[in-house]
């Protein structure tokens, strides 16, 4: 789509995209062809010299157990995140589309975790959960379980998908209740007088109607899971106990900032580079044909 | 005040495509030209190159003595209503006229004369401090005139005004604009694609097809002497009957295909001996005795309208038959299947060269 | 909806009340936990109701600051966080509304060009390039201070294909009409885009106020300086402390007070916060 009516002047536009531009080759650009070159050299550990050597981080990388074990990590994290924080959602979703009265109210005392930063959510759960202290693990050990996330590694990532759904709800939520509230009711009254029941309903006329609402959202999430999480894991497990929750952001993070492996740490951010743009042009290519549904 | 001014104007755009082949006019100080045609024609084209809204690719456009060319289109001293008005949303209806005339630097207490005298004009007294999305579209169609008139500009450009309006305040509208256009006196010009609208408001018409002004004149004289098969159909609803037929060998007839007798009006000398189209438009067909018909013609269909009916029929000897339309008296009952013997008004008869479309004369 | 069910409809409120429960949980723990003294949380576990220490907590951590943090004053983490998120917010409306004028309203070379530059930031979150901008940071010497804090992160693909979207949907003939009545590019650019996408600013705004406040990565990369730590980062650095046991009590509060300004916004601008979260989707 383009408009008809321009101005012609020169100067002034240029003038215009150059803050955009200029901070966008700064800050991403420039750093990001960075990455990509330093992940094709070898520098030793006092950063003196360096080697190009083309592919070898990468094959290093994909041959380091960690890194696999990272990898596989950080698939059932956001595939746990992800798939909790959208069940969930839809689920109250659907609930607060039916209740005619105090449907706002209940978006509104379900949504304001949205703007709980990450890192907090993270923390106020590992107090929840603390093992000597916390509501919720004396609860557990009341049930019989002894949780322990500074021990136990699957208690551990059980703390930070809880933490990043949590949080992640709410934006669902407020996607799903959107996307279902779109909905003509002339066709959900259509459906009720072809004789299908509530339950039927959802599943044969609202959800398909919703699908590009949940497809858009699952890769939101999956971004989110992937990338957003990184201060859940920071401010509580700090990737531990025994790298039990070093998912690869924290990761890229920990060999770079702390581990200092700047060739094997460019990798995996050209790594993640790599998810990120699947994941867009995956996106992009879905909503250019959503506009012909 | 001033004339304006058509110089072999041609328009291409940067894709190819030729949009304007050319076009000489002048339009009189004063005077009111409607630029009439199908859409696609170029005749909004042809009015955003005076506005200065589109690059003049070829040629001259003049208001007054000045090519204007080259400046921009606060500078041609013209004010345009648009199709969907294009208020500005969030000013006020006083705001809106008068934010021309600020970027002009007009005087404050000069900008609120006129405003008003402009207000009182078009009734708008009551709402200058009303938003455009508080108004019906009657009250914006007066808001976007009245952003106009307050510029006291050389030439008023009407793109299509009254397409957004129903049928009812299209007509009240129509004869406000007319009315106006005489109390100010300002050159207008005025694109349409609806051909009443352009009888009733032109002094002057401009009948455009695919880029080319097929013809320029006064309503009726367009009316009675279409230049070309185009014209011919285009303007008059319902439109001309078009009826393809051979010169009789004398020369003091055309036999038309399908009809077993020769109309008896002599076609001009230019016609020659060949092929020819003849044209009839519906109200110049009149039910007669059999033995006075020029033709006859089964009635298919008939639309009462109350003081006239249109009657849809076909040649009655026709083979596949040619479709003819009637203007009959509302009072005339008549069913379908019924047979009508028609004849013609001779003075009202136009023929056309089958091969180019131009009028023969 | 469409017929009636009373026990469906009392089921959904049923649903609907656990799960405002479950989501409110976490605050009133935290909530009741800043309330408390330090050795009532050493005693086993957390209770379940306020205790009478609130104010102290409060003053103690806003005042004087956390030991294990290096006692910056909780009040001076809540300066900068506020000083950061405005700065991302004013900013990345700010050049990505001027950008998209330009790509929408103008031609000139290269503007496919500056479009998919553009784009390209979409797929180029902080976390992917860690070190190199970190680097890119401390080379031109804005470690420890606002701009290295909010500079890099002002550059958005969202905001800027927000924008374009929505100047896209104003009609052409504003535009012209705007031209013939005198109005150069600065000034439509002024009198008529600036107030027609007023709710659209507001919406973003809203949005970007709590990004910016959130940021976590990026203030614990740059800042080495406590005097530029922002809240949401120093909750970890308290965290973090040398000896055994965190002071839950002052972390606690510090969370309610690092959530509580986002929070407020969503809650009091919903309307916005909504429509700008939606908005983002198409």
């Amino acid at each position: 789509m383009e408009k008809r009516v321009v101005f012609s002047k020169l100067g002034l536009p240029i003038l215009l995209v150059a803050p955009q531009i200029v901070i966008t080759l700064v800050f991403f650009i420039w750093p990001a062809s960075q990455a990509l070159y330093q992940s094709l050299l070898l520098e030793d550990a006092f950063g003196l010299r360096s080697q190009f050597v083309w592919l070898d981080n990468f094959i290093a990388l994909f041959s380091d157990p960690h890194y696999l074990d990272s990898f596989a990590r950080t698939v059932v994290f956001s595939a746990a995140t992800a798939g909790l924080s959208l069940g969930v959602a839809l689920f109250l979703a659907a609930m607060a589309d039916r209740v005619l009265k105090g449907a706002t109210a209940y978006r509104t005392l379900i949504v304001w975790p949205y703007a709980v930063a990450p890192a907090v959510a993270g923390v106020l759960w590992f107090f929840m959960f603390n093992p000597s202290i916390g509501v919720l693990a004396y609860l557990l050990k009341w049930l019989g379980y002894d949780w322990n996330h500074y021990l136990d590694g699957t208690d551990a990532m059980m703390l930070v998908i809880l933490a990043a759904s949590w949080k992640q709800v709410s934006y669902n939520f407020l996607f799903f209740l959107a996307g279902l509230q779109a909905i003509p009711r002339s066709l959900v009254e259509a459906a009720a007088i072809d004789g299908a029941r509530p339950f039927k309903r959802f599943w044969t006329i609202i959800f398909p109607l919703l699908s590009p609402t949940a497809f858009f959202l699952l890769v939101v999430n999956i971004v989110y899971a992937f990338f957003d999480t990184f201060g859940i894991v920071h401010a509580t497990t700090s990737g531990g106990p025994a790298q039990s929750t070093t998912i690869l952001v924290y990761k890229v993070f920990s060999d770079g900032f702390i581990g200092l492996d700047l060739g094997g740490s460019a990798a995996q951010s050209v790594v993640l580079m790599a998810v990120v743009i699947t994941l867009t042009v995956f996106q992009f290519r879905y909503i250019e044909r959503k506009v012909a549904y | 005040m001033a004339g304006l001014e058509f110089i072999g104007v041609r328009k291409t755009y940067p894709n190819g495509v030729q949009a304007i082949h050319g076009i000489d006019m002048a339009v009189a100080d004063g005077e009111f030209v409607v630029i009439v045609g199908p859409s696609g024609c170029g005749k909004s084209t042809l009015l955003r190159m005076v506005a200065g809204l589109e690059t003049v690719t070829e040629g001259e456009i003049r208001i007054g003595e000045n090519r204007v060319n080259e400046l921009e289109p606060a500078d041609r001293n013209i004010a345009m209503v648009f199709q969907n008005y294009a208020l500005y949303p969030h000013m006020s209806v006083f705001d809106n006229m008068a934010y021309g005339l600020r970027n002009r630097r007009t005087p404050r207490d000069e900008i609120a004369r006129r405003v008003a005298e402009a207000a009182g004009t078009l009734q708008l007294e009551g709402l200058l401090d009303r938003r455009p999305g508080q108004l019906s579209g009657g009250q914006r169609q007066r808001v976007a005139m009245g952003r106009a008139i307050v510029r006291e500009p050389e030439a008023f450009l009407f793109d299509e005004p009254l397409s957004n309006l129903d049928a009812k305040l299209r007509v009240q509208m129509r004869l406000e604009i007319k009315r106006l256009q005489r109390a100010l006196g300002t050159t207008s010009l005025y694109v349409t694609h609806d051909q009443v609208e352009a009888m009733t408001l032109a002094d002057r018409l401009i009948v455009m097809n695919a880029g080319v002004a097929e013809q320029v004149g006064r309503p009726l004289e367009i009316y009675d002497a279409p230049a070309t098969l185009f014209v011919a159909g285009f303007i008059g609803s319902p439109a001309m009957n078009f009826l393809p037929g051979t010169v009789a060998d004398d020369g003091s007839g055309a036999n038309l295909d399908g009809v077993d007798r020769t109309l008896l009006v002599a076609p001009p000398a230019s016609a020659g001996r060949g092929r020819i189209m003849v044209g009839i438009r519906p109200e110049h067909l009149e039910p007669v005795s059999r033995e006075e018909a020029a033709m006859e013609v089964v009635v298919e269909l008939v639309e009462a309208l109350g003081a006239d009916s249109l009657v849809h029929g076909l040649l009655a000897d026709g083979g596949e038959g040619a479709a003819v339309t009637v203007r009959l008296d509302g009072a005339r009952r008549v069913a379908a299947g019924e047979v009508l013997s028609l004849a013609v008004a001779p003075n009202h008869v136009h023929f056309f060269d089958p091969d180019d479309g131009k009028r023969l004369a | 909806m469409v017929e009636n069910r009373p026990w469906l409809t009392v089921f959904s409120h049923v649903v609907l009340c656990l799960g405002v429960l479950v989501t409110a949980l976490p605050i009133w723990i935290a909530f009741v936990a800043s309330t408390h003294p330090a050795d009532s949380m050493l005693s086993g576990r957390t209770p379940l109701l306020p205790g009478g220490h609130m104010i102290e907590n409060y003053a103690t951590v806003l005042g004087s600051g956390v030991r294990a943090a290096g006692s910056i004053p909780v009040g001076t983490m809540l300066w900068n966080s506020f000083v950061m998120a405005l700065m991302i917010a004013v900013g990345k409306i700010a050049i990505s509304i001027i950008a998209a004028y330009a790509i929408v309203y103008f031609r000139f070379p290269l503007r496919r060009t500056c479009f998919w530059v553009i784009f390209i930031t979409l797929m180029l979150p902080v976390e992917v390039r860690i070190l190199p901008t970190f680097g890119v940071v401390a080379s031109l010497g804005m470690l420890n201070s606002y701009w290295g804090l909010s500079v890099p992160l002002i550059a958005s693909a969202t905001a800027t294909f927000l924008f374009r979207q929505f100047f896209l949907t104003v009609p052409e003939e504003l535009a012209e009409a705007a031209r013939i009545d005198g109005a150069g590019p600065f000034k439509f650019f002024r009198d008529i885009l600036l107030p027609l996408s007023r709710t659209n600013i507001a919406a973003l705004f809203v949005i970007l106020f709590i990004f910016g406040w959130n940021q976590y990565l990026w203030p614990l990369l740059v800042t080495t300086d406590e005097g530029y730590y922002t809240i949401v980062m120093g909750i970890q650095r308290m965290l973090q402390a040398e000896d055994a046991e965190p002071a839950w009590h002052e972390i606690m509060a510090t969370s309610m007070l690092a959530m509580l300004p986002p929070v407020l916004v969503v809650v009091f601008m919903q309307r916005l916060f909504v429509k700008g979260l939606i908005e983002q989707e198409k």
